[in-house]
């Protein structure tokens, strides 16, 4: 086991955490987004509240749930550590004239990942707990009764401030998902010039239309 | 031209440092970086002051020992070694600044000089074939294909000064170290050690203290070579394929 | 003193083979009981200390840069000649070693440059082996090409960067020799002086660069792979800090110092733009494949290259076509140096006046710029870089300049110097390249004497002295030269004079461009004598060298070494004095042929002048080796 730890504990194994990691929160975003989506639908919240249900009981989600909270504190930590080590590695007297030939999103991960952990922070207490652990009204449809957690979305995104900042931070995310997503795959060794442009593309795309996205819901939902 | 130079002077490895300002009045624009460091060098002298200490050697970007970070720029504004940089790169009456490599793996010795031996101690970890002179099979028994070689020299031309480290934000060596590992695991020749090489080679460039690549691609914008950070890739590649399928034989005797 | 050149007797293609077989073996298990001191990791230097680490003796090697990996042999750009006839032009063995003599110019010895071209087919071989990657064709076999108007397609290459691939595979065995403890590297510490102990090599002193601190070593050999001294002539090719000192140490504590005259001038360098240039910088003669040299028939002082188009074929001098109608601009690099330094003196240079042009405009008017960028493209774009120019509209300017030296120490057939214990190897030594050196052949040189050649005559010397004739360091001998290097350093330090090094540096080495370098003559070499001895009176009176001796001082360490060029230049001046032939690099404008080429005095000269020291301040005494050409047959060069 001990070249299992190594792996980890090396400079490029921790990179390699932090893409595979980075990769399936990709991934929850698109699941995530696709059920956020269902906000849109004019049913009077019925499809999200169902939604929410469901991704609230079923054992097998809720496995998938813990283990992405895991992999959000593992990109979280390893992060740290990274950042750390980095530092160290200039020295104690750092440059007078910074660096620049570089996107000033590949230089700030960490900066954007910090807002996206308030976010997330705040996120977690507004709507995850709340629907876990909350006592918030419920809605009953077809016979079945189930928390009204739409109710509870629209009346937080009502809420001017609130908006603002979910629109912020889903544009630091996706300044983090832009350099991130083909980061990851650098990261994991798949450059190659025949696969390099979709990888890019798809990279790029996700990062502006999945933010975009996640930001419109609250601000179509604030004017409507 | 004239020119005003704010220079980093460090005694040695453990004084404390600080930048000087120099009034640089006799700068032609044919000069080279470094011609015009001597001219003020000579100056210096001329004055009783001591020199600033600088590496340079082949002159004609080759050898890798010169180093410079120029106004924030390894080896200054163009994609070219220092000495191959020309004052006429430069306006009149520019404020240059020149600072050190910075990297905990390269300690600064003295003014503008850093020690760079943890790139020879992470060579001497494995970028080699393990051949003797003499007994190899003849050069034309080892067909390699005009690509491979030529993506092999690609890598190897990296001439070993220290950019890449000096221009990562992470100090990362890692642009290198992709470099060295991709010659050998493209080539036939490097392929039978590749596995052993590239976990040796990162386990000492993580030992000298080198930070990890964050990808911001600095090092290839950098790179005075035009090293490509698919080597970095390729090296990714290499070590996980290794650490998760080599071998780990216990080393003991044979006989009987 | 008899200079015995250990040449085996017997057919040239037999000697090596029988010379191995004789020479004695050192038992595999007595090996790791010998030191080895090497000085120097270029080509030379890095071959030989991982090959003698692999078979077991202990190394110490020395490299005055940061890292073994940044010695000049980096920067040869060409390639290596080897007689693989990998392309079935009809080369062999034979037919390098005869134009290696007949490059020469018949000053070479035959036996070693018969074993150099034996050497060469294992060279690629070995090189391949470490990972060097050569060009190649598309099958997948080693490409060749041909260089420096050589008849047979022999030269291997790797791009523009042979040089660099080949010392990374030197330096690669070197790594490993080093990770497995067999070789002790010092970075950054140079060798100021060499102990002989009872007739016998037996250590170096050296001064680490960044503390200053001097130390003894000592060994039971000593080989000093240090390179060439071009730098004496300050502006040279050669790498700034490239210099004779270790060579010159031991030259003055006994080993004799071969035609020390022999210097390679370079033709197509980029020229000198001011009083500020610290180096010059080679473009491959290849560009002579396509460019036309020419200057204007009448003196056009400043004329620029923009300028150039505007002049009339008919007003034009492409000289080299005009005089030597079947080689045109493919002559030989002495032949095309030479006659750039002509119509410069005749007040016909271009530029600053001395510089020649070097048009394409033919060229790209016939194939299309595009066909000349793929075939030129790094070296146009180099000399835009340097010059700001672009070599595209206009022609380049061109003028020689010093690349490399062939002499150096004397050493006999197994490169031990005139000291047992003492061996020099590749451009260190006084080589096998008689009076010029052809393309493409120094670092198949370097490589040679380092993987094969040395590995196998040292072991004969050690075998000799056995495991057991040690001295160490607490020897009064060691103490004695620690004591000397350090008086030495403390004196430059105390001058405290009013001129920098460099300007001593300048000054010789314009007296020696002068004199000494393209042309000589006997009135010039005199007065020449005179200055350099004025210099050097002037030097060790007028110096400033800042700073202390216990820290890093790089003027302190350059001060070192012009003392030392100052002291060759006087017998490099000697020594062209002595030979009043003309031959390769070396013309003596007493001794040419009716029509002003090269004429070569066999009867005479046909020897290898060997100098010996004997006293500061004393004339050097003169030893002489006589050339014996038993294969080669002596013929006038003629390229008309």
């Amino acid at each position: 086991m001990k070249w299992f730890l190594d792996l980890f504990s090396s400079s490029l194994g921790r990179k390699v955490l932090m893409a595979l990691t980075g990769l399936f929160l990709t991934m929850f975003l698109a699941v995530h987004l696709a059920g956020n989506l269902q906000l849109l639908k004019d049913d009077g919240g019925k499809s999200f509240n169902m939604y929410a249900e469901f991704m609230g009981t079923n054992p097998l989600i809720q496995f998938v749930s813990k283990g992405n909270f895991a992999l959000i504190i593992i990109h979280i930590i390893w992060a740290i550590m990274l950042s750390r080590k980095n530092r160290q590695a200039r020295g104690e007297v750092g440059y007078a004239i910074a660096p620049k030939k570089s996107t000033w999103t590949s230089r700030n991960m960490g900066i954007l990942g910090t807002i996206i952990l308030i976010f997330l922070v705040i996120h977690i207490r507004h709507f995850y707990s709340e629907a876990h652990f909350g006592s918030i009204p419920t809605q009953v449809y077809d016979g079945k009764e189930v928390k009204d957690l739409y109710g509870e979305v629209v009346r937080w995104f009502k809420v001017d401030w609130y908006v603002a900042l979910y629109v912020f931070c889903m544009a630091a995310l996706g300044f983090h998902l832009w350099h991130g997503f083909t980061s990851a795959f650098q990261t994991l060794g798949l450059n190659h010039m025949k696969y390099n442009g979709v990888i890019n593309l798809v990279g790029k795309a996700f990062a502006i239309v999945v933010p975009a996205l996640f930001a419109w819901i609250p601000i179509s939902m604030f004017f409507v | 031209m004239k020119i005003t130079l704010k220079v980093w002077r460090q005694k040695n490895k453990d004084a404390k440092g600080e930048f000087k300002t120099y009034e640089h009045n006799h700068v032609s624009a044919d000069m080279s970086f470094l011609e015009m460091l001597d001219v003020l060098n000579e100056e210096l002298t001329k004055k009783n002051e001591e020199p600033i200490a600088f590496d340079h050697d082949c002159r004609e970007g080759i050898c890798g020992m010169c180093s410079l970070y120029i106004n924030g720029h390894p080896h200054g504004p163009l994609q070219t070694t220092t000495c191959q940089l020309h004052m006429r790169s430069f306006q009149d009456g520019e404020t240059i600044t020149i600072e050190p490599w910075r990297a905990k793996a390269f300690p600064v010795v003295r003014d503008l000089v850093v020690d760079r031996t943890a790139f020879d101690r992470i060579q001497q970890a494995g970028a080699y074939v393990n051949v003797n002179t003499g007994g190899v099979p003849d050069a034309n028994e080892i067909p390699i294909s005009k690509k491979i070689a030529d993506e092999a020299f690609d890598a190897a031309s990296c001439i070993g000064c220290g950019a890449c480290v000096a221009a990562c934000k992470n100090a990362s060596a890692m642009l290198f170290v992709g470099a060295k590992v991709s010659q050998f695991a493209l080539l036939p020749q490097g392929k039978v050690e590749r596995k052993e090489r590239v976990e040796k080679m990162v386990a000492q460039m993580d030992a000298e203290g080198f930070g990890s690549c964050t990808n911001t691609y600095a090092c290839e914008a950098e790179c005075p070579k035009g090293i490509k950070i698919a080597n970095i890739a390729r090296m990714n590649r290499e070590y996980f394929g290794a650490m998760i399928s080599s071998y780990q034989i216990e080393s003991g005797g044979g006989g009987d | 003193m008899n200079l015995d050149s250990k040449i085996p007797e017997g057919i040239v293609a037999e000697k090596w083979t029988k010379h191995k077989f004789n020479l004695k073996l050192v038992n595999p298990a007595n090996k790791r009981k010998y030191e080895v001191i090497v000085v120097g990791t270029g080509l030379a230097g890095a071959s030989a200390a991982a090959s003698l680490g692999e078979l077991g003796y202990n190394v110490k090697a020395f490299c005055f840069q940061d890292s073994p990996r940044r010695a000049h042999s980096i920067a040869a750009q060409g390639g290596i000649n080897a007689a693989k006839n990998y392309q079935n032009d009809g080369d062999s063995i034979y037919r390098l070693f005869y134009d290696t003599v007949k490059g020469g110019d018949y000053r070479a010895r035959e036996g070693n440059v018969y074993r150099l071209a034996e050497s060469s087919v294992s060279i690629i071989d070995q090189c391949v082996a470490q990972g060097v990657p050569f060009a190649r064709e598309y099958g997948g076999l080693l490409a060749n090409r041909s260089f420096g108007g050589a008849q047979v397609s022999r030269t291997f290459y790797a791009r523009g960067q042979t040089g660099q691939q080949l010392l990374l595979g030197a330096y690669g065995a070197l790594n490993r020799q080093i990770a497995n403890g067999k070789v002790k590297m010092y970075n950054r510490t140079e060798m100021l002086d060499l102990v002989v102990v009872d007739g016998k090599a037996k250590g170096i002193i050296t001064r680490n660069l960044i503390t200053g601190k001097v130390e003894a070593h000592s060994a039971d050999a000593v080989l000093l792979c240090t390179g060439g001294y071009g730098n004496v002539f300050y502006l040279s090719t050669n790498a700034k800090g490239s210099n004779v000192t270790a060579a010159w140490r031991a030259h003055k504590k006994g080993a004799l110092f071969g035609n020390p005259c022999f210097t390679q001038i370079h033709p197509t360098c980029i020229p000198v733009t001011g009083t500020h240039q610290s180096k010059l910088t080679l473009m491959s003669e290849s560009l002579r494949n396509d460019g036309r040299v020419w200057v204007p028939k009448k003196a056009m002082p400043g004329l620029k290259s923009k300028d150039a188009a505007a002049i009339p074929e008919s007003e034009r001098d492409y000289f080299l076509e005009r005089k030597y109608p079947s080689f045109g601009n493919l002559v030989p690099r002495d032949v095309a140096s030479r006659n750039a330094k002509q119509v410069c003196d005749e007040g016909r240079g271009v530029g600053s006046g001395l510089a020649v042009f070097l048009d394409f405009s033919d060229a790209i008017n016939r194939d299309g710029e595009d066909t000349i960028r793929a075939k030129y493209g790094n070296l146009f774009d180099m000399y835009a870089q340097i010059t700001g120019e672009n070599p595209y509209k206009g022609p380049m300017m061109i003028y020689p300049a010093v690349h490399y030296t062939m002499g150096g120490l004397w050493v006999d057939y197994n490169l031990q110097t005139t000291v047992p214990g003492l061996y020099a190897l590749g451009e260190a030594n006084f080589s096998d390249h008689g009076a010029n050196r052809l393309g493409a052949s120094a670092l198949m040189q370097g490589l040679a004497d380092g993987y094969f050649v040395i590995p196998y005559t040292l072991g004969d010397y050690l075998a000799t002295i056995g495991w057991n004739d040690k001295v160490s360091t607490d020897h009064p001998a060691f103490q004695e030269a620690i004591s000397a290097v350090n008086d030495r350093m403390n004196k430059l330090i105390n001058i405290k004079g009013k001129k920098t090094v460099d300007d001593f540096h300048r000054q010789l080495g314009l007296t020696m461009w002068e004199y000494c370098g393209m042309s000589r003559s006997e009135e010039g070499l005199k007065k020449a004598k005179k200055i350099i001895q004025d210099i050097k009176a002037e030097f060790w009176t007028n110096v400033n060298v800042l700073g202390g001796a216990s820290e890093l001082n790089q003027e302190l360490e350059k001060a070192g070494r012009v003392a030392d060029f100052i002291e060759l230049g006087e017998l490099m001046v000697d020594d062209a004095l002595n030979r009043t032939e003309s031959c390769g690099g070396h013309f003596r404008e007493e001794s040419q042929t009716p029509e002003g080429e090269a004429l070569r005095k066999d009867d005479e000269f046909a020897y290898v002048a060997a100098w010996e020291f004997k006293g500061e301040n004393q004339p050097e005494a003169l030893h002489k080796e006589e050339l014996k050409f038993e294969n080669v047959k002596l013929t006038q060069r003629s390229y008309k």
